[in-house]
């Protein structure tokens, strides 16, 4: 192979290097453009020389793979690749902005904030997820805030696509990751759960509320070991004013056994976008560690303990839904609201882990500035939250798997799609307009959200009786 | 280039026939025969016919352990197999056998290799079931890429520079990228009877440019296939083994 000299103004294949802007044991990565392309651009060109790490290799051949399968606003365009024999580099759009790591001098940040950036990560990863990969390095390095707020996701050299070989798992038998935050399922050799990086990012609201690593920073193998049975030191026995719901969502993401986290990073957005929602477990009143005893027995648990095969659990993420019911709380949708509930039911018998959310859409006119905290706007929103509850009633479902939300907006589908959009949904629940001419004065908000959601929408309709033939 | 691979064809007409006109669908330019085109299944003369002509129009071909058994009578297999072979000698006439048994072993095209069992010893028909095998195929050829069939289940194996043996099993319709700093073993799965729980008729597609390969599932008139094998008289179960892929 030639031995590829890189220095500012040099050009390979149409992209100008034209600083540095990394360098670090794996790769340097440049800052590139091309004379007609005006998007901003990076060049990551590993470092695969003689004497290289293999890892470098393996973890550019797996961004290889997995970067130019990757769509969305969550990760950074894919835009060209060189040959692996040749010139081996990947250029990718370069993202404005400065990632998470610039933040750990503030450390530890506003709570507020926390769970602003957090549901915002959450959001990403479910975002990959879906698109089956699992980025399996999450860490304040790996994540930038786009300008607009959204968060991306970079290097997917460790990452693990289930619709393509995984290189990683067969190079390298020891784990790889960030110590810090390694699940540890990661350390069991396990790299197809998606809810390992929940745990990492569990590490991170950790470290970034209490400015503690939850599992401190040993790099050797024993001492990245001791999370298979040591829980973390509760954050609120760290902080006197940290919040109940907060510990709550961080310990849940925490928990050494994948099941017992989020089963899916939205559910993790949701909490961390809704508070007030937040169940509260035992979890969030813990202030000390769990006792010798429990800890003596998860040491010597060789369940938990000893490498596993693998689980397939992309299916999980498929059986964890968060479902939207939009539900009109007039007089004349009774039977509407009834058919809803049935097809609700449906859905909830069918994957037990899956969350209801019930929306309402109050409607505020259009010019006038609508002066939502006076008293008879305020009782109108309990009203309808109450209303709302009584809906769900018979479907008998506890806190966490229930909530409800009174919105308010001049355009009712324009609010249950940005809802859904926000809140990672997976399916709509809506009923169709009962009286046709309603239907043509107002327009269905149902065909609307239907033909604008980005996921399942599904409209029901209570059984009519079958139209009377008029010609006799 | 669109290369379409089939493997293990094994005689089953109905799978044949709906892997080529998907395949041609496609646009494939190369036809590649990974042996085992006989055995088992009710059509041998159709599928032996069916593989002359496209042979004869550039197609490539080579031979399986079923194939070879047709004019050796010391081929082993297992003494159902043996039931269908017998059978089968006294289906096809004497050009047909004859072309299965001039096939070669294995034929190189360019960086490619073509073998229909395990490329160290390819007349000992071992089965590459595991990155164990698959080492001692990779060892024994430089091909970038070596194509076979035998085990009737997908299968994709890679080694890198130093050494490693990944193994992975391929997802229907995706395409994988056959990086260049590693070389592969591809088993292309059984077109005429599958054995890895799904009963669709299965093969790959090398898109030779872009260096990606993908495999693809036929669902074909499975009913049909196995009527044509209890017509016969040959052991109930190569009918029943069709309906539920094993």
């Amino acid at each position: 192979m030639v031995k590829p000299l890189h220095e500012p103004g040099i050009v390979i294949d149409s992209f100008r290097l034209d600083e540095i802007v990394h360098s670090g044991g794996m790769a340097t990565i440049w800052r590139v453009s091309q004379s007609d392309v005006a998007t901003p651009m990076l060049m990551k060109v590993p470092k695969i020389g003689e004497g290289a790490d293999p890892a470098a290799v393996v973890g550019y051949e797996m961004e290889q793979m997995i970067l130019p399968r990757l769509n969305g606003p969550h990760v950074p365009k894919f835009i060209a690749i060189g040959d692996l024999a040749v010139q081996p580099y990947v250029v990718m759009e370069r993202i404005d902005g400065s990632t998470l790591l610039s933040r750990l001098p503030e450390l530890p940040l506003p709570y507020v904030e926390i769970a602003q950036i957090g549901a915002k990560v959450a959001t990403a990863l479910h975002d990959i997820h879906r698109q089956h990969v699992v980025h399996l390095d999450v860490k304040p390095s790996n994540i930038i805030l786009r300008p607009n707020g959204q968060a991306v996701l970079l290097d997917f050299g460790l990452s693990h696509h289930n619709q393509l070989p995984d290189l990683m798992k067969e190079e390298f038998r020891v784990p790889f990751g960030t110590a810090p935050y390694v699940s540890p399922e990661q350390l069991r050799g396990i790299r197809s759960d998606p809810r390992s990086d929940i745990f990492a990012l569990g590490v991170l609201l950790y470290f970034f509320s209490t400015g503690m690593r939850p599992f401190g920073d040993s790099e050797t193998l024993y001492g990245m070991r001791r999370r298979l049975w040591r829980d973390p030191i509760p954050p609120r026995a760290l902080r006197d004013d940290y919040p109940a719901w907060l510990q709550e969502v961080v310990l849940r993401c925490l928990e050494i056994d994948p099941a017992w986290r989020y089963p899916t990073a939205a559910q993790v957005a949701f909490d961390l976008s809704h508070p007030t929602k937040v169940k509260l477990t035992a979890r969030s009143e813990r202030l000390r560690r769990d006792g010798i005893g429990t800890v003596l027995r998860r040491r010597f648990n060789t369940d938990i303990t000893a490498p596993n095969s693998e689980t397939a659990s992309a299916a999980q993420l498929s059986s964890a839904p968060i479902v939207v019911v939009a539900i009109d709380l007039g007089e004349e949708s009774a039977t509407t609201n009834e058919a809803l509930r049935t097809a609700a039911r449906q859905i909830l018998t069918i994957l037990p882990s899956a969350r209801l959310a019930c929306l309402n859409v109050r409607r505020v006119k259009r010019i006038a500035l609508d002066n939502t905290l006076d008293e008879a706007g305020h009782n109108l929103q309990i009203d309808r939250l109450v209303s709302l509850r009584h809906w769900a009633e018979p479907l008998k479902l506890n806190e966490p798997r229930l909530t409800v939300h009174v919105l308010e907006a001049v355009d009712p589908a324009s609010a249950i799609l940005e809802f859904a959009q926000s809140n990672g949904v997976d399916q709509i629940l809506i009923g169709a307009r009962h009286s046709s001419l309603m239907r043509k004065l107002l327009g269905s908000v149902s065909a609307k959200v239907a033909a604008e959601a980005a996921c399942t929408v599904t409209v029901v309709r209570p059984a009519r009786a079958a139209v009377v033939d008029k010609e006799t | 280039m669109l290369i379409a691979l089939f493997a293990d064809i094994h005689a089953n007409r109905q799978a044949f026939e709906a892997c080529l006109a998907r395949a041609r669908n496609q646009g494939a330019q190369r036809i590649v025969l990974l042996g085992d085109y006989v055995g088992y299944g009710g059509d041998p003369e159709w599928t032996v016919d069916t593989v002359m002509g496209l042979v004869e129009k550039g197609a490539m071909a080579v031979q399986g352990n079923h194939d070879s058994a047709i004019g050796n009578l010391y081929e082993k297999l297992n003494p159902r197999a043996q039931i269908a072979i017998e059978w089968t000698r006294g289906v096809l006439g004497a050009s047909q056998r004859q072309f299965l048994a001039s096939l070669p072993l294995t034929l190189k095209d360019g960086d490619r290799l073509y073998v229909h069992a395990e490329a160290s010893r390819p007349k000992s028909w071992i089965y590459v079931t595991s990155a164990t095998e698959a080492a001692a195929s990779f060892l024994a050829t430089r091909a970038l890429v070596t194509f076979g069939g035998h085990t009737h289940q997908p299968a994709l194996y890679s080694v890198s520079e130093t050494s490693r043996v990944t193994a992975f099993t391929p997802v229907e319709g995706i395409a994988i990228p056959l990086l260049p700093k590693r070389r592969w073993l591809a088993v292309v799965g059984a077109v005429g009877q599958p054995r890895d729980g799904n009963p669709a008729a299965s093969y790959a597609m090398l898109d030779s440019h872009r260096q990606e390969l993908t495999y693809f599932r036929v669902p074909y008139d499975v009913e049909k296939a196995a009527a044509e094998i209890r017509k016969n008289n040959l052991p109930p179960w190569f009918a029943q083994r069709l309906l539920v892929g094993q």
